[in-house]
């Protein structure tokens, strides 16, 4: 049953089962990448591609290491922008799917609204914002607030709304209040939903914080970006693209990792479902 | 109230309950019915007759169009809280530990956590439960699930509770034994139970008596209880089980079926 892959000295004792499985999950995605990757470094080293216009990947990884300390205080920028907005996103947008639960008004008058809010296109506001609340931290941190607010406040009304009626009756036969039933069947009802929410928040936090940071700043990995390109060094637009797509997934680990610590029942349905 | 009525207030008292989802459509019309303390009743019907309703009425959830609920004699009409309600699914919150979920009307009711687990972990043998307290509610089976509602049923600390189909969601075989399980628990707690079903097989099963709800409600025909009938159960404590093969529970099952036809 070991799964003799192209490397039989590595992980032929492992267990069977799931993982077995585990490793065709992994050197698939990976061989394709590597794969990729290879092809792009010859078709640079070919020539086929002028190197002014894609650098290898080599090149890309060298200038990424080169100037490692700039980017890091660049990203610090970033991340903060990105957790503070984030953060102030998803606090506004449990306040008001908590309203919009509570009120059938307010979730009358302003289910549309959020709805054609979203509409706007990011690009279109930032300039706004910008113009607005000048070149410092604030015109990101709005940005990310009014992106990253909507998954949480639909992803969570929708939670809300999957509580079983039943349940909600069961809770009145047993006299709780309604703080007591919003808190110990609502909300754990809507936790995956909201968890899912807050993952696509978290994407759009980096991104908007790099597109606000495009239309004027003085530090961030957007701006870098701009300056990198103006003085036509790819090799280091494609270093920062990397990164932002790093900070991304690591953002996203993160979320899945306090769903994990919020969601400890999670793991035991996993369990007893296969 | 004479001293010989005293000793006669049934547990739980429907009076003339007239019933309507929307305030217009009455779906029940003039239902009275009686559970004595620490009896099992059966209210059998067709699906659709408005059974759910009369509980949802009984429990308190609603308010009756007319009539009375009372408990003991006491009117609780339209007062949640002093009758138990168990649903078909055991509505067991996924977010809880069994333990937590049990003690969860404890809780509630602002006792300490620690003063609700040890009033219920006692209980957790004599229910079936052993060693389930720490588990999450994804982890047990359909059957212990129920076992589990029932017991924090049995902790909201009523003396009445209502049944609203609560093993059909169950395999055959697990419901057959939760069917006798819960009757003679429901007896050695002294829980007088109503329990709704549109299978004759379980009401002539677990019931003392059934009220047989005859109507089509959206046909514009109101429910109503068309008939009561004693389910003639051999005294000395025969099984629910050894008791589904005499000729009497063949004989009351026949006189249930022809009535809801």
């Amino acid at each position: 049953m070991a799964a003799q892959g192209d490397k039989p000295s590595d992980q032929s004792n492992g267990k069977s089962g799931r993982s077995a499985l585990a490793p065709r999950r992994v050197w698939i995605p990976v061989a394709t990448t590597v794969a990729i990757l290879v092809v792009w470094q010859l078709v640079v080293a070919v020539g086929l591609v002028p190197n002014f216009l894609l650098p290898s990947p080599t090149q890309v990884v060298w200038a990424l290491g080169a100037d490692a300390a700039l980017l890091a205080s660049h990203s610090a920028t970033t991340l903060v922008e990105a957790a503070l907005g984030l953060a102030i996103g998803t606090a506004l947008g449990f306040v008001f799917a908590v309203l919009m639960d509570r009120f059938e008004g307010f979730r009358l008058a302003f289910e549309p609204l959020m709805t054609v809010s979203q509409t706007i296109p990011t690009v279109a506001i930032a300039p706004l914002l910008v113009l607005w609340f000048g070149y410092g931290l604030m015109p990101k941190v709005v940005l990310i607030v009014l992106t990253s607010f909507f998954p949480v406040t639909v992803s969570l009304v929708a939670g809300f709304d999957s509580v079983d009626p039943d349940a909600l009756d069961l809770m009145r036969t047993m006299k709780a209040t309604r703080w007591q039933t919003f808190w110990q069947v609502k909300m754990p009802a809507a936790m995956e939903q909201f968890f899912s929410g807050l993952r696509i928040s978290a994407t759009y936090a980096i991104v908007g914080a790099v597109i606000a940071e495009w239309l004027g700043g003085f530090s961030g990995l957007g701006v870098y970006m701009t300056r990198v390109r103006k003085s036509f060094s790819y090799d280091k637009m494609f270093a920062v693209i990397l990164l932002i797509s790093v900070l991304s997934l690591a953002l996203m680990k993160l979320v899945d990792a306090l769903q994990r610590a919020a969601m400890p029942w999670k793991q035991a349905e996993g369990r007893g479902s296969k | 109230m004479t001293e010989e009525d005293a000793v006669q207030v049934p547990a739980l008292e429907a009076r003339h309950l007239t019933l309507s989802w929307d305030g217009e459509h009455v779906v029940v019309r003039d239902v009275s019915l009686t559970v004595a303390p620490g009896e099992v009743v059966c209210l059998v019907g067709r699906s659709g007759c408005g059974k759910t309703t009369i509980l949802h009425a009984l429990s308190g959830l609603t308010r009756p169009r007319e009539g009375r609920v009372l408990l003991h004699g006491e009117d609780v009409t339209g007062v949640p809280g002093r009758i138990s309600y168990m649903l078909q699914k055991d509505l067991l919150l996924p977010s809880k530990r069994i333990i937590d979920n049990v003690c969860l009307p404890l809780t509630l009711a602002g006792t300490p956590r620690e003063e609700a687990y040890a009033k219920a972990r006692p209980l957790f043998e004599r229910f079936g439960l052993a060693g389930c307290e720490r588990m999450w509610p994804s982890e047990l089976s359909g059957g212990m699930r129920q076992r589990a509602a029932f017991l924090r049923t049995h902790l909201m600390g009523n003396d009445v509770t209502l049944l609203d189909e609560p093993f059909s969601a169950l395999d055959a075989l697990t419901r057959a034994d939760m069917r006798s399980w819960y009757c003679d628990m429901a007896r050695e707690l002294g829980m007088a139970t109503l329990a709704i079903t549109h299978d004759v097989d379980e009401a002539v099963t677990m019931a003392e008596r059934i009220y047989v709800l005859e109507g089509e409600p959206s046909a514009g025909v109101p429910s109503s209880v068309r008939e009561e009938i004693r389910v003639p159960r051999p005294a000395g404590g025969m099984s629910a089980a050894d008791f589904a093969l005499t000729d009497g529970f063949l004989a009351c099952k026949r006189q249930v079926l022809t009535l809801l036809r």
